[in-house]
């Protein structure tokens, strides 16, 4: 076994006196942590094989249990903290890319706790939310700046293909493979009920989910996988994925192991093989290119589908946008370098791409001055995690939000960021049948329904507070801003003042 | 409509309850010869043992009478059924007039002969409440009792009173003990139960004569005891309708509505022979659950609501000083035997259908799903039965089958 | 009237219920006063066999065979609620023989119990359903 540089992260704390020894910790654990000790009959723990997903404390019907950080620690300082020096000794065991899940846990910035929202006094009243109507339904796709007459002076009222949305939130895109098939499920039964969209990711979409295509936005991305006639015009937008914020430039690789016939059937590749999305598109090196395969999509679904182009946020956010707003794509999806993954290169998730705040504000900006952010909707996503954040997300620019991380909590994530293991044991990020039968979609769905519906509830207020009684009155309205503790540059890039100013 | 029971029992009780389903109005009434509240004859052993008491045994709360709408004449005997005029003659020369009339006048031991009984002072038979007192006022810590008969009433009595007596020897012609319901096996293992617990048996022999205090044996056997009680067996109490002309056999011929062979007469319970599910035959079940179910489905038919009881077997639940027993059916066809040190377990298959079961001490949970499936004729080609032969589990069925089970309204 | 009824599909065999029936039977306002040390008796029974499970108890019958077998009179109906008087129950073991769903048990005691909706004891809504972390059992009209 040689010398074993690493302490485990986590120590299994079990109070002996309210242990009933009923086992549900060790039936539960699918990291076999827990295991009963005939000699002694009590539960004795493995914390080395802990992950911290509190499956088992959750359980617990005595709570007897809790996971603590260990405060076991190295020898470190401001520079070698103790993760830099585990993350060595790993690497020097293994010899391999330090693979990670979900956004990256570094102390960045984070931009939405640091700006502050506006509230009426005197002057400009607050609206009660509970008595007066308050709008929180939206519409994206591409929007008339001018108004058309046709030959007779009559205005043309036909539009562009447009989403609804009655709540501008919609769960982002995460591939059938990457989470279990009763996530997905929980997700197209919320979308249905909210009367929002969620989002198949590049996996392809189980023929079971056809009858949610309404609420469905289906994704073709650098693998096409399970891209057929039929899936483009399954649902209820077509998202071409450029790219992902956890892992800008980088593309996705999913194990044979995970290829079961179900997801081969899906993803339409042979069993066990491993499903490997390509870094770019390979027909995609110019907004010329983008433009054929927006139009390719269209063609294909008649021009009844709002076609969205996703991109990851990187340095010349703006300039991409602004390509992209004239590449004939009705929404842009941007999404932040906070945004979750099944799977992604450590080193990748945690230095590369930019804050969502910072990009959409440039973004907006951009379109604005060029005159083109009516040609296209924007929708931010990568670290939404409440509906303040929406609230801010909105009034710097954006039309709508994609929330993933935020869905998967609610579905009982524990953000214990080992989905790459498979061995997820809330049923999530998984195939393994024993695992996925833990989520319930009944239950999964509603406690996604209860989590939108209470965000709207909260949106609904804070914009009452703001006197503001719509979506469209909010939207970049950047003067309900403040800026917190942020220097100039900032607040020039979020284009807001600093609170107090 | 003036519907009349006679006998006031279990079948009367099951009568009762299911008349009253769907006839709310018509007058119901219940002769019945004994002076108790309705009480179940298979307390009476428990009550000398001490796990029940007088006020406990009553089979329904005091209410049940008035809440059904019932009239009760306790202690009155039906001495005669005039099937032409519809009427019956009691004890104390009134008589009574009956629409429908169920009769339910269950078992009376069965009496072998044998000689100089009639000489013997403190002789008893074990069947009614009345037989449990007046056995109970006799018993002496320095009681020798002997019991004629190592049937299901001879060891129950046995197991009432051993430990306020000396000792309790029983007596059977048949060389085993419950040799009615068990193999032989399976009584071997009671047998052994039970003479640990210290029940003394002579098996294979009967009385020849008495002597004063003592029992000379066939074998040549002496048993010297203080108070005899005879427990060789019961007979269907069919005088009353033997005498009106109903058709009888060993009981009163029933069809699958308990009707008798007379349109306005219905039987059930101890004194009834209807058809039996597996044999295809009429027999006479003396068994509570059946009497319960015959008198349900009489009641049923007596109230113009046919429902025919089809799936009638014989099932008893037994148990002696912790030791249960469950046996079911017919013992017939292929058998599959599991012995533990603790239990024995044998199946009985016939034409792909489980038909008998014997199951003994740690076999015993859950049996219900044994006697289901032989009262359901569960074809067992649709389950898994090497699962279920194993151990009874609704497992063992199709998901679908299961998905009926648990999740229906029942 | 609401029942219990189960989900299959969905049973994590955390035999769970096994336990919050067990504790709210007990009398105890306590769990780990009532199980700790102890041995189970509860009234619910999950089966298990490879990656198949489920809770069993009882169905509450409209034609209830244990009741119509009780020797004792010990089982009666109360507006489809199925219970036992266990100070009636002799022990005799006849609704065990009766039972097609192998819902009554022996409690500790000797004499039967079995599921009555958690309607008998201070809980007033069965406590398997609200445990079951997975809605595998329901309690609902059907
Ligand atoms: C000691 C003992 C133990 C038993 N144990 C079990 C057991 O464990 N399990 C089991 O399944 N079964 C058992 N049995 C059998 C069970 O008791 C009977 O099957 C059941 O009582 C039959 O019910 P019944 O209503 O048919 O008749 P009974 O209970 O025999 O009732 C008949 C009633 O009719 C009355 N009657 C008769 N003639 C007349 C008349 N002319 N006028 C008025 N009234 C009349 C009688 O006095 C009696 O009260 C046991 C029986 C005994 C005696
Ligand atoms: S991995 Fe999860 S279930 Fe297992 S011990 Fe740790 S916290 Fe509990
Ligand atoms: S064990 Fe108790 S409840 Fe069950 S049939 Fe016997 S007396 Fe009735």
């Amino acid at each position: 076994m040689g010398i074993n540089y690493l302490y485990p992260d986590f120590e299994v704390v079990r109070n002996q006196d309210r242990c009933i020894s009923c086992r549900v910790c060790e039936r539960q654990c699918a990291n076999e942590v827990h295991s009963f000790d005939e000699a002694t009959g009590r539960m004795k723990a493995d914390e080395s094989k802990c992950v911290n997903c509190h499956r088992c404390v959750s359980l617990c019907p005595t709570r007897a249990l809790k996971i603590v950080k260990t405060d076991h620690t190295f020898k470190e300082n401001a520079n070698w903290k103790g993760e830099v020096i585990q993350d060595i000794y790993r690497q020097a065991e293994s010899g391999g890319v330090l693979l990670a899940s979900m956004g990256t846990p570094k102390d960045y910035p984070v931009y939405w706790d640091k700006m502050l929202v506006n509230a009426s006094q005197v002057t400009n009243p607050s609206i009660d939310p509970l008595r007066e109507p308050m709008e929180t339904r939206t519409y994206l796709g591409q929007k008339e700046s001018v108004i058309k007459r046709d030959a007779n002076g009559k205005i043309i009222t036909k539009t562009a293909p447009q989403l609804k949305l009655e709540i501008p939130i919609m769960f982002s895109a995460m591939s059938y493979g990457s989470i279990s098939y009763n996530a997905h499920k929980s997700l197209a039964l919320a979308a249905q009920e909210l009367g929002i969209y969620y989002n198949t990711g590049e996996g392809g979409l189980h023929e079971d989910f056809y009858q949610y295509g309404k609420n469905t936005i289906v994704q073709v991305a650098s693998g096409r996988f399970g891209v057929h006639p039929g899936y483009l015009n399954a649902g209820a937008a077509i998202e071409i994925k450029m790219g992902q914020g956890a892992k800008p430039g980088i593309g996705g690789h999913l194990p044979g192991s995970k290829i079961g016939e179900d997801i081969s059937k899906t993803r339409m590749i042979p069993l066990h093989s491993d499903a490997i999305s390509p870094a770019p598109h390979h027909d995609i090196y110019s907004i010329e290119d983008l433009r054929q395969l927006v139009f390719a999509l269209k063609e294909a679904t008649a021009y009844t589908k709002p076609i969205i182009v996703k991109v990851a946020a990187v340095h010349n956010i703006s300039a991409i946008a602004s390509g992209i707003a004239r590449s004939g794509a009705d929404i842009i999806a941007i999404d932040g370098f906070r945004g979750g993954t099944g799977a992604a290169p450590a080193r990748t998730r945690d230095n590369v791409g930019i804050p969502i705040e910072l990009a959409l504000a440039s973004v907006d900006e951009r379109l604005r001055q060029e005159g083109i952010r009516g040609n296209v909707s924007l929708v931010v996503g990568g670290s939404i995690r409440s509906s303040s954040d929406v609230l801010k997300a909105i009034a710097l620019g954006a039309d709508a939000v994609y929330v993933a991380t935020s869905a998967l909590i609610a579905l009982g994530c524990h953000l214990c960021r080992t989905c790459h293991s498979g061995k997820c044991n809330w049923g999530i990020a998984t195939q393994n049948p024993e695992l996925v039968k833990r989520l319930n979609p009944e239950v999964g769905s509603e406690r996604l329904v209860n989590l939108i519906t209470a965000w709207n509830h909260e949106l609904k207020e804070m914009m009452g507070g703001m006197g503001i009684n719509s979506i469209e009155a909010l939207r970049g309205n950047r003067l309900m801003l403040r800026g917190i503790g942020l220097h100039e540059t900032e607040l020039n890039i979020l284009g807001i003042k600093h609170a107090g100013a | 409509m003036q519907y009349v029971i006679i006998g006031n029992s279990i079948t009367s009780v099951g009568c009762i309850e299911s008349i009253r389903k769907h006839d709310t109005t018509g007058a119901i009434t219940v002769i019945g010869e004994e002076n108790h509240p309705i009480y179940a004859r298979p307390l009476i052993s428990y009550l000398l043992q001490g796990k029940t008491d007088e006020q406990k045994m009553t089979y329904r709360d005091e209410g049940f009478y008035q809440k059904h709408g019932v009239q009760v004449l306790t202690g009155r005997r039906v001495e005669k059924i005039e099937v032409e005029g519809q009427l019956l003659r009691l004890d104390d020369g009134s008589s009574m007039q009956y629409d429908k009339l169920l009769i339910a006048t269950g078992s009376i031991p069965f009496i072998p002969p044998m000689k100089n009984l009639e000489e013997v002072e403190h002789r008893h038979t074990f069947l009614s409440l009345s037989d449990a007192k007046e056995l109970e006022a006799e018993l002496q810590p320095s009681s020798r009792v002997l019991i004629i008969g190592a049937g299901l009433i001879g060891l129950k009595c046995a197991e009432g009173i051993l430990e306020r007596v000396q000792s309790v020897t029983v007596v059977d012609l048949a060389d085993r003990i419950l040799s009615s319901i068990l193999d032989e096996e399976g009584s071997a293992r009671v047998q052994t139960h039970l003479e640990q617990i210290g029940i003394r048996f002579h098996l294979g022999d009967s009385v020849r004569e008495f002597c004063g205090q003592e029992a000379l044996l066939t074998s040549g056997k002496v048993v010297g005891f203080d108070i005899l009680v005879l427990a060789v067996g019961v007979k269907p109490n069919i005088a009353l309708a033997k005498d009106a002309g109903l058709a009888v056999n060993k009981g009163i011929l029933i069809d699958q509505a308990c009707r008798t062979s007379n349109p306005h007469i219905w039987a059930g319970g101890d004194c009834s022979e209807g058809w039996e599910l597996l044999s295809g035959e009429r027999r006479n079940l003396a068994l509570l659950p059946n009497a319960y179910m015959q008198g349900e489905t009489a009641g049923y038919s007596m109230a113009e609501n046919e429902q025919r009881f089809e799936n009638a077997i014989a099932m008893n639940a037994i148990g002696f000083f912790g030791l249960h027993i469950i046996t079911a059916g017919i013992y017939q066809g292929e058998d599959l035997c599991f012995a533990t040190e603790k239990g024995y377990k044998r199946l009985f298959i016939k034409d792909d259908h489980l038909v008998g079961c014997i199951l003994i001490g740690d076999q015993v949970a859950r049996g219900g799903i044994y006697t289901n499936l032989i009262r359901s004729r569960t074809d067992l080609r649709t389950l898994d039965f090497a699962m279920i032969s194993e151990q009874p589990a609704l497992m063992a069925f199709a998901q679908k089958v299961r998905s009926e089970q648990l999740g229906r309204a029942q | 009237m609401k029942k219990i009824y189960v989900n299959e599909q969905w049973c994590l065999a955390c035999h769970l219920c096994e336990y919050y029936c067990a504790y709210a039977n007990s009398g105890l306002s306590d769990m780990v006063q009532a199980l700790k040390d102890k041995p189970l008796h509860p009234r619910i029974q999950v089966e298990q066999r490879g990656t198949v499970s489920f809770a069993v108890n009882c169905r509450h019958c409209s034609e209830p065979l244990c009741l119509k077998s009780c020797i004792a009179g010990a089982i009666t109906e109360k507006d489809g609620l199925i219970v036992i008087d266990q100070d009636k129950c002799v022990g005799c073991y006849s609704c065990i023989m009766a039972c097609p769903y192998g819902a009554l048990m022996p409690s500790e005691s000797g004499v039967m119990q079995k599921c009555e909706l958690c309607a008998t004891n201070s809980h007033g809504l069965p406590v398997c359903v609200q445990g079951c972390p997975n809605q595998a059992i329901v309690y609902e009209e059907r």
